[in-house]
């Protein structure tokens, strides 16, 4: 259904697009005769007016040309734009390929569709458009959302393998290519080695990102995320410093004229140009880090200065023949840190929001452009030229993956396995930057262009589709180890608390802690960049963030409990002692298993989740948020019922009102403590029992010596059958919930206690503050809640 | 702390060495550890684990902090719990998670993983009594599914259920007309001989500061 959707989708903008381009034809072909008689046309097919020319106004004029341009791309992007939402429809769509396919298939079609009207295509891409305004976004899009922290930690490795790589690639293919070249049967020989290096190098030029939503479910480890995320941002700089290091070669001399005195000035100058732009942009990310520590009261600019200070270094380098790309790359990475303290939330949305979809126009435009090229007369196919070049694409990479891994595993203390290399292997997919580099060949330099760019052409199809296409399942075989065998119950439950056990242990070793991480680093950071580069009102933003994190925790466990009374309880019931030894039918072990799986707490995932074309946000995040919009819904309401504090209401109601915990220490506030009181009218918000329970039974297990103490404990199971019909009310109890915890979080909570009967209250409510304030007196962070205490005094 | 003073300091580590088998790097980094969790104190108290964040999340933090302070890992006794722990109390409960080292003998191989089945074993059994009851596993698969109380009671049943799968691996068919009551030490080796205790059960210790998984 989804993918009839697409076709209607498709085949819509087909025929605007037809019909477009049939009036643009026409008018196209009006304007260029000069005949004045010819002008007529267009004004018969509409209303008509006079016969005379020129001395009358038309009431209907079409104006094609003026819009050309802007209407076509526009047309294009939003092509590109629909075939992705239909792509996304189709759920099982992304995990097939990537969406390169879908943006190249789009591509081909439009193409089709120009080449079948014989319309001239807009000249939406030559050389200083792409480099100028086509390329930053999709580096700027890169840098920016690179994890930092891992890419610090394997940078040594990162830097081995994507400068080496990119060389050996490219001067292997080129060489191997200038090889074959010089057998005479091919009809090649006018290819000189200058130009076979130069497509060594931009056939080079990978773009393995595309293809990690492929296997993004098979558990790639960090490490082998970290290589391929920085080969890729690292690989177009370096291929582009090449490329216009060669093209100055090939302008400059003639390839007898070349000594080895300008080979090393080539390798001075490849050095210093990737040095120098890196410099460049990390100049540019404290500036402009210091700049939006300034900007509280004119938030809506700070977006702007992000980009603008971005793109500023990107030309700043490019003036003086730096790398770029390299310069807004290490700008991104830079500004990160400190503009997401500094900017407001908002800002912070719209600036990760703007740089996607900047680069993804981007790459949709490039890749359409691609597509309009593939349909046209303008290809030399040369079948040696072509099968080799692929053929050496796939040894050249295998070759330096395998030989450069082979080296670095040996300094490294986690080494890559063969697995992994292979996947790295696998994952050379070519993109949009090949193509544009080949596209942008000056001609007069390169005869046999055309060949080059069918070549290029092969190639991206090739990789992206086959490639694409294959690496899901071969990730997926590779990643299989043992065989699918249904595991016990006990191994399941072993198996589970060994994983949080080794957890445990690493926390407590200190083994994901962020304290061991490059500590000198952390120190001059805390020292001096911090001071100048963030804001003053640092205390605000970390009571701010305390609260988001502990929102967050509870977010986590109410979801938990929340999500958990919709389970089917389809447990048998057995008896309560194992009398013999009877037989698990298989439905009860299913049925156990399953229960199991929802409801066990995950262990921490600490693999990363990047999306080239999407902003995925997390589980957790979606689930806070939700949160907290009911939260803040129910809220609303409560304000509007008017509800005052709770003792003010005549005793003689019979109302379920809860005890509220203080927050203890805000780090084991989470685990600890509930807090569960809201005021309330009727007895109709039953949810709250079940989050006491819940931190009851927390602060059981977490207080085991002092079990018998815990008197709350006790006088809520006396209550039990009141309590026990809110376990029904799944969502209801969510939003009390929300709205309980919203409001305990503020300094004056509105205030409850359990109360059942009447004689067992009083003592429950004593027994409950003793323990309340044994608490806050342990924890010593009661302050809020001291004031609350006294109201409870008060009412007895 | 003993490795503070210079002159007996490469004493003490070679001692420690010998003692859990950790290498002299990794004592260090693991000493450091220890004066950031202690606060520069020469011991440990279960407080101290508070200042740990990340454990918070963590269902059975209470078992992994008393496993800590359990008389029968640190090999102190066959019960109790001690108060505090210096820093060789806890290389020792560390060296339960170092890989197992392949190139030692067969015997050898069998005795540290037994060790490591000996360690989480004691995580079960709470009172120290050598066997594992009804109510201890349940404990634990409550804790397992975070104490939430809707599941309270599947939790018993899933508890019986593998005390039940448990009963049918130990004794097997011959006894049908027994009560199955508890699981002994040796019936848990039993049970867990398919798992692969040995990657999940270790850390590398090697380097400490990247956030990498061994596998």
């Amino acid at each position: 259904m989804a993918l009839q959707m697409f076709m209607t989708f498709g085949s819509w903008n087909c025929l605007l697009l037809l019909v477009a381009l049939e009036y643009s034809k026409a008018s196209s072909d009006v304007n260029e005769s000069a005949n004045s008689t010819a002008q007529h046309a267009p004004n018969a097919w509409f209303a008509a007016s006079s016969s005379e020319p020129d001395e009358r106004i038309s009431v209907f004029e079409l104006d094609y040309d003026y819009v050309q341009i802007p209407y076509e791309v526009t047309l294009w992007i939003l092509l590109a734009s629909l075939a992705k939402i239909g792509f996304h429809l189709y759920h099982k769509l992304p995990g097939l390929m990537p969406e390169s396919c879908l943006l190249i298939l789009v591509g081909a079609l439009v193409g089709g569709i120009i080449f079948g009207t014989d319309h001239k295509s807009p000249p939406v891409m030559d050389s200083s458009i792409y480099f100028l305004y086509l390329l930053p976004p999709i580096v700027l899009e890169g840098g920016y959302f690179m994890p930092t922290r891992p890419f610090f930690e394997n940078i040594g490795s990162i830097l081995w393998w994507a400068v080496l790589g990119a060389l050996i690639n490219a001067l292997g293919i080129g060489l191997s290519l200038y090889l074959i070249c010089q057998v005479q049967a091919f009809g090649l020989g006018d290819v000189n080695l200058l130009q076979n290096l130069l497509f060594g190098s931009l056939i080079s030029a990978v773009d393995p990102v595309a293809v990690l939503a492929v296997f993004e479910e098979a558990r790639v480890n960090e490490q082998l995320y970290m290589m391929i995320f920085g080969e890729a941002l690292l690989n177009d700089g370096i291929t582009v410093v090449l490329y216009n290091m060669l093209i100055a070669f090939t302008k400059m001399h003639k390839f007898e004229d070349i000594e080895p005195v300008d080979i090393l000035a080539g390798c001075a100058r490849f050095i210093i140009v990737g040095v120098g732009g890196v410099m460049f942009g990390i100049v540019f990310g404290f500036i402009s880090a210091f700049i939006t520590r300034f900007t509280q009261n004119i938030s809506a600019i700070e977006p702007l200065i992000v980009f603008m200070f971005s793109y500023l270094s990107y030309l700043a380098a490019e003036t003086l023949y730096l790398s770029g790309i390299l310069a807004i790359t290490a700008c991104a990475v830079t500004m990160k840190k400190y503009v997401e303290e500094n900017v407001s939330q908002t800002s912070y949305t719209t600036i990760k929001y703007f740089m996607k979809m900047l680069s993804s126009v981007s790459e949709t435009l490039i890749f359409i452009f691609m597509g309009v090229s593939t349909v046209g007369k303008n290809h030399e196919w040369n079948w040696a030229f072509i099968c080799f070049t692929l053929a050496f694409c796939q040894i050249w990479r295998a070759i330096s993956v395998f030989a450069l891994f082979y080296v670095s595993n040996q300094f490294r203390t986690f080494p890559f396995s063969i697995k992994d290399q292979c996947i790295i292997f696998y994952s050379g997919v070519r993109g949009a930057g090949s193509f544009s580099l080949a596209f942008l060949l000056p001609l007069s330099l390169f005869p046999r262009k055309k060949m080059f760019v069918t070549a290029t052409l092969v190639v991206i199809y090739f990789t992206v589709f086959i490639q694409g296409i294959t690496i899901g399942p071969l990730v997926r075989y590779l990643d299989v180890k043992k065989t699918n065998k249904k595991e016990s119950i006990n191994e399941e439950l072993h198996i589970r608390l060994m994983d949080h056990l080794k957890a445990g242990i690493e926390d407590v070793c200190g083994h994901w802690s962020h304290y061991q991480v490059r500590d000198k680093f952390k120190k001059f950071d805390h020292r001096y960049l911090r001071k100048i580069l963030i804001r003053e009102n640092l205390p605000k933003s970390s009571i701010v963030s305390l609260y988001k994190k502990l929102e967050m925790k509870q977010a986590i466990e109410m979801v938990e409990t929340g999500i958990l009374s919709s389970t089917a309880f389809s447990i048998p019931h057995q008896a309560q002692r194992i009398q013999g030894i009877k037989r698990l039918s298989p439905e009860d072990v299913e049925s156990i298993r399953d229960i199991l799986t929802c409801n066990m707490y995950q262990v921490r995932q600490r693999t990363l989740s990047y999306n080239k074309y999407n902003l995925k946000p997390q589980t957790s995040e979606k689930q806070a948020k939700e949160i907290l919009i009911r939260r803040q819904n129910t809220l609303r309401e409560s304000m509007r019922k008017g509800h005052s504090l709770p003792w003010g209401k005549p005793a003689g109601t019979k109302n379920i009102r809860y005890l509220s915990f203080p927050y203890g220490n805000p780090q084991s506030a989470g685990r600890d403590t509930r807090a569960a009181g809201f005021s309330d009218d009727d007895g109709s918000n039953p949810g709250s029992p079940s989050i006491t329970f819940s931190a009851h039974s927390r602060i059981r297990s977490l207080q085991k010596q002092q079990a018998p103490e815990i008197i709350p404990m006790k006088s809520l199971r006396r209550g039990g059958k009141t309590l026990s019909f809110g376990y029904q009310r799944s969502t209801s109890q969510e939003e009390h919930m929300g709205g309980s915890r919203r409001v305990a979080l503020r300094p004056k909570p509105p205030f409850h206690a359990v109360d059942e009967e009447g004689e067992s209250g009083g003592e429950s409510e004593g027994e409950a503050f003793a323990v309340r304030s044994r608490w806050t007196t342990d924890r010593g962070h009661g302050r809020d809640y001291h004031r609350s205490h006294s109201p409870l005094l008060q009412r007895k | 702390m003993g490795v503070a003073h210079s002159h007996s300091a490469s004493e003490e580590v070679r001692e420690l060495e010998g003692k859990t088998g950790f290498s002299s790097d990794q004592i260090e980094k693991l000493h450091r550890r220890f004066k950031q969790l202690s606060g520069d104190q020469p011991t440990i108290r279960k407080e101290n684990f508070n200042n740990v964040p990340d454990l918070e999340l963590n269902p059975i933090r209470s078992k992994i902090v008393r496993a800590f302070f359990d008389h029968r890992n640190l090999r102190k006794g066959p019960s109790g719990l001690a108060d505090e722990i210096n820093f060789e109390d806890f290389l020792t409960i560390m060296s339960y998670f170092r890989p197992i080292d392949t190139t030692m003998g067969e015997e050898q191989v069998a005795q540290s993983r037994k060790e490591k089945l000996r360690f989480l074993f004691h995580m079960y059994d709470a009172n120290s009594d050598g066997r594992i009851t009804l109510e201890e596993y349940r404990n634990v698969v409550e804790e397992l599914l975070s104490g939430n109380p809707h599941i309270k009671e599947s939790a018993g049943s899933i508890a019986e259920g593998a005390m039940m799968e448990a009963a049918s691996v130990c004794l097997g068919q011959t006894e049908p007309d027994q009560v199955y009551e508890a699981i002994t030490f040796e019936d848990f080796l039993k049970i867990l001989q398919g798992i692969d205790i040995e990657s999940k059960m270790h850390i590398c210790f090697l380097n400490m500061e990247t956030m990498a998984l061994c596998h």
